[in-house]
Order: C-alpha cells, then sequence, then structure tokens
C-alpha cells in the first residue's frame, strides 16, 4: 500500500516502490488560495532534499516547493500548466506536482506519517 | 513550501492592530484576517479571491475600507480653503465645482509623491469652505501632519475619526444602493452628494478603486454596520477583501501608493498627467512645481507602463524589466495575475525609449527572462458611469 508523507513546509510525498509522488497538502492549498500558476522542473532533473522544486503562484503570492527527498525528476504534471486550479480542487490527487526516483529511501525517514502531520497541523 | 506574503505588511505590527468598525462582521462572516497599514483587515472571505474579483465584475462587491484616513479641511470660503491646498497638491480645486470629487497627490520640495487623495468639495452651500480628503490607511498620519503644518491660520484639519467608509463596486451597485438610497442612480461618476442610506445620514461619491462603477459610503462609525448588513441583504452583493481589492485595481491600471507610486516617483512620471489640470501646469505653485513643469515641458526619462507577460507566469513587484538584448531599463512596482484578463498583468516603471506600447520586453522571474508586451492600461475596460 501507498504510504504517504509530509514535510513541515506541508509538501507531500506518496511511495510507491523506489518512487514518490510529490504535491502540497489540503491544509497548503487552504492557505494559498486560488492558484493561478505552478512552474515545473524539467524531467532528469536532480533535486536535492529541501532543495526548490518547483514554484506555485496564488492570486496573492508566489510559494516555492521543496523536495521532501533527494532524487531525479522522473514525470511531471503537464495538466497543471493549462488547470492550475487542480491543486486547489484535489491536491492529494489530480493536482501532484511531479514523481520523483528517490536517492535514498532512509531520508523518509525524517518525514512526518499521515497522523503525525494532521496533528502537527492542528497546533498551527 | 514558502510563501512571500504580498498583501499583509509589517506596518504597526509591534502595536496591537487597530480594527475597524466592522471587524466582527468580517470574522462572522470568515473573513481572512491580516495585519494591514496597521488595521486587521480581511484579505479574503471563503469563497476566495478570484471568485471575489469575479463577482465584483459581474455583479457588486462590498469593501470595507474604514482604515483609509478621512478628514476635512475647513475655512471660511471655499477658495480660501482650496488655496491651501492647492499649495500641496498639483490639482485645480479652486474650479471644482460643488459635489464634485477630484483625484490628487500630496506632493513633496522635490515634486515626489507622498501620498495620493480625492478630494471632494460639498454639494451643500452651508458647507462652502468646507473640503473632504481620503487619504491612503498607512499615510494618514504623517499626512495629516504634514497638512496641518502648512495651513493657514485660517484653515484647519479635523479628522473625521467618528466616521467610517465602505466601498459598493460592480455593474450592480447602481441597482443595490438605488434600491435603499434612490438619489444614488442619479449621480455621475465623481460626483458626490449627502443623503440617508439605510435611514443614516452618509455622504455618497460616486467613485472607488476596482475600474468598475460604485460608490464609495462614508457614515458614523456607529452606523455603518447597519448599512453594511442592509447592503449585504441584496442577493448580488457580497463581501469582498483586500486581495480582490488589489487584483481589481491592479487591472484597471490604478497605482497602489508604496508600490507604483512613491516619494521617488513624479506624478508625471506615474503617468497622472490627467490629474493635474491646465491652470495648475501653467501657473504652478505646488511643491516640486518646477520638477514637473520642466517634466511636462521636456518629457520624462522613465515612465509607469502596463506589462503583459506573454506565458502564464505572474510577475512580481521587484521583478527586474531588460530589452530582449539584456538591458536592464526598469523595474515591476504590481504585478500577479489578473482573474478578468484570465492571465498576468504587471505594471512598472521603464525607460522612456522602451516605454511604447508594443514594445517587447523581458521581466526577470526567478532568473529567468519572462517575454512580455507594453500593454495600454487599463488591461480590463472600465465601467465607470459618465
Amino acid at each position: 500500500m501507498a504510504e504517504t508523507r509530509y514535510t513541515k513546509d506541508h509538501e507531500y510525498i506518496r511511495i510507491e516502490g523506489d518512487t514518490g509522488t510529490v504535491g502540497i497538502s489540503d491544509y497548503a492549498q487552504g492557505q494559498l488560495g486560488d492558484v493561478v500558476f505552478v512552474e515545473l522542473p524539467a524531467v532528469g532533473k536532480a533535486l536535492a532534499k529541501g532543495g526548490e522544486a518547483a514554484v506555485v503562484e496564488s492570486v496573492k503570492a508566489a510559494s516555492e516547493v521543496y523536495a521532501p527527498v533527494s532524487g531525479e525528476v522522473v514525470e511531471v504534471n503537464a495538466e497543471l500548466e493549462a488547470a492550475p486550479g487542480t491543486v486547489n480542487e484535489d491536491p492529494a490527487g489530480k493536482g501532484w506536482f511531479l514523481k520523483i526516483k528517490l536517492k535514498d529511501a532512509a531520508e523518509l525517514e525524517s518525514l512526518m506519517g499521515e497522523e503525525e502531520y494532521q496533528n502537527y497541523v492542528k497546533t498551527l | 513550501m514558502a510563501t512571500e506574503a504580498a498583501l499583509s505588511d509589517a506596518a504597526g505590527s509591534d502595536a496591537a492592530p487597530l480594527k475597524t468598525p466592522l471587524h466582527a462582521r468580517h470574522v462572522t462572516l470568515g473573513g481572512k484576517m491580516v495585519p494591514f497599514a496597521g488595521y486587521d483587515m480581511p484579505v479574503q472571505y471563503p469563497t476566495g479571491i478570484l471568485t471575489e474579483h469575479n463577482w465584483t465584475r459581474e455583479k457588486a462587491g462590498l469593501f470595507d475600507v474604514s482604515h483609509m484616513g478621512q478628514c476635512f479641511l475647513i475655512g471660511p470660503d471655499h477658495e480660501t480653503t482650496a488655496r491651501a491646498l492647492e499649495a500641496l497638491i498639483p490639482a485645480d480645486i479652486v474650479n471644482l465645482a460643488p459635489g464634485k470629487q477630484r483625484y490628487s497627490q500630496l506632493l513633496n520640495e522635490e515634486g515626489g509623491i507622498l501620498d495620493d487623495l480625492m478630494v471632494t468639495r460639498s454639494i451643500d452651500p452651508d458647507e462652502d469652505g468646507a473640503l473632504y480628503l481620503v487619504v491612503n490607511a498607512a499615510c494618514k498620519d504623517a499626512d495629516y501632519a504634514h497638512i496641518e503644518a502648512r495651513l493657514p491660520a485660517n484653515v484647519k484639519l479635523v479628522k473625521a475619526e467618528h466616521r467610517a467608509l465602505i466601498a459598493l463596486q460592480g455593474p450592480g451597485a447602481e441597482a443595490a444602493l438605488a434600491a435603499i438610497a434612490p438619489e444614488a442612480a442619479e449621480m455621475g461618476f465623481m460626483t458626490s452628494r449627502t443623503m440617508k442610506v439605510a435611514g443614516h445620514k452618509a455622504n455618497v461619491s460616486r467613485s472607488g478603486y476596482t475600474g468598475e462603477d460604485g460608490y464609495e459610503i462614508s457614515a458614523a462609525a456607529t452606523k455603518i454596520g447597519e448599512i453594511w448588513d442592509t447592503l449585504l441583504l441584496d442577493a448580488n452583493v457580497k463581501p469582498i477583501g483586500l486581495g480582490a481589492r488589489d487584483s481589481l485595481r491592479l487591472e484597471a491600471g490604478l497605482c497602489l501608493y508604496g508600490h507604483d507610486i512613491d516619494t521617488t516617483t513624479s506624478p508625471v512620471e506615474a503617468g497622472l498627467n490627467w490629474s493635474i489640470q491646465k491652470r495648475r501646469r501653467e501657473e504652478g505653485g505646488f511643491p516640486g512645481a518646477a520638477r514637473i513643469q520642466r517634466e511636462f515641458a521636456d518629457g520624462v526619462s522613465r515612465i509607469r507602463v502596463g506589462l503583459k507577460p506573454e506565458g502564464r507566469a505572474p510577475a512580481r513587484e521587484g521583478s527586474e524589466i531588460a530589452t530582449p538584448e539584456g538591458e536592464i531599463v526598469g523595474k515591476v512596482t504590481s504585478g500577479g495575475f489578473g482573474p478578468t484578463l484570465n492571465g498576468p498583468c504587471a505594471m512598472g516603471y521603464v525607460a522612456k525609449a522602451h516605454s511604447a506600447p508594443g514594445t517587447q520586453l523581458n521581466l526577470i522571474v526567478r532568473g529567468k527572462p519572462l517575454p512580455a508586451v507594453v500593454a495600454a492600461m487599463p488591461f480590463v475596460p472600465n465601467g465607470y458611469k459618465r
């Protein structure tokens, strides 16, 4: 079963084997408001854990999306270019940003599980 | 994820934020409250900025702008008060007819803009000699001190702190306000009247900051809640936050003080020539007149222009503007996504040689050149009642 883990900066990564699907949490999309533009990295780009992976812009501001783990970008969600609002409508599903091939699965241990993240959000 | 909060600011953050008389209503309506110019203000309500923006363009949006500064200049007669104000601003106020309103700027000695403001002459002959001013929230204390220090002994500045201010904007504004104040329908753009709104005395002007037809309604702080509630009973009227106020004014090509205009920009550089009437251009007699008359005669070296990025990516305030060859020729002062335009738009200052509509430029966004074209403003046609 796919497991989803979260950063304190509200990115999620859903793990399927050695690949993870990265997006922003429902809490994050709610804080951002209406998403109007998403800038995605090139396929093949090497990302470092905590480094900039993408940019998401709402009407009011631009935000950086950080890589939850290190690895290589193997796919990006090109649908977001024409329909950035998908990030608001379905952040955990069709609103995903990119898929990353994990470099070091041990990095996942520093991320929060579902329950821990939901508890963390309640403290904000 | 890390966000630069563009619409809140730090001004007054060390003190407890002030609340407008409508604060509790914003909270009840689900407003997302942020610090703005020392006030705790709604940046949006639960439907969000896009929906609020579009609602205002299609129906009618209701805004709380009570944080703005309202004051009166009171002198013995119109000419005396008007001349006192004309010593500080470049607009013709002496010839402003009763019941008319004018946009202008408070200027420093170098012709830079200390603030922009609306000036209204009362339609009531009993109030001859009084001018009503509305200034920006973040500037109001400095503005009042600046004005007071320069008034002659027979003209006084009286703050209207007991008043609140709301704006009703959009194509549905006339029907919504006329339903409770029929006189409002007869008003022309940039005129002002006193009337009863929901049973309370109010000063109503036909103006605003969205590019749409609409009104600003000034009334006692103790009564504004009833006026607000009554307007919201109309199914076409919804509350709108500061987020949509900003995207609406950006599409309308209107300046935001502290961003598109400030003490380093002159009204001519800002493209506000239309707000300086012929008599003032010729006679001068306002701060910085020498510079501004020179700019009228010889032109300016840089000017505010509209910019339309070609792709979907917005260019924000601070982005550098470059020629296709890479020469930096200016900077973006406001930029974002225009919901009605369904695309990004921006404004900024560029060297005069690159200011003609249609000029191809690049906006530097996250280190990369983003192709854009100089575009006439407003980006969205305005709906003013002429």
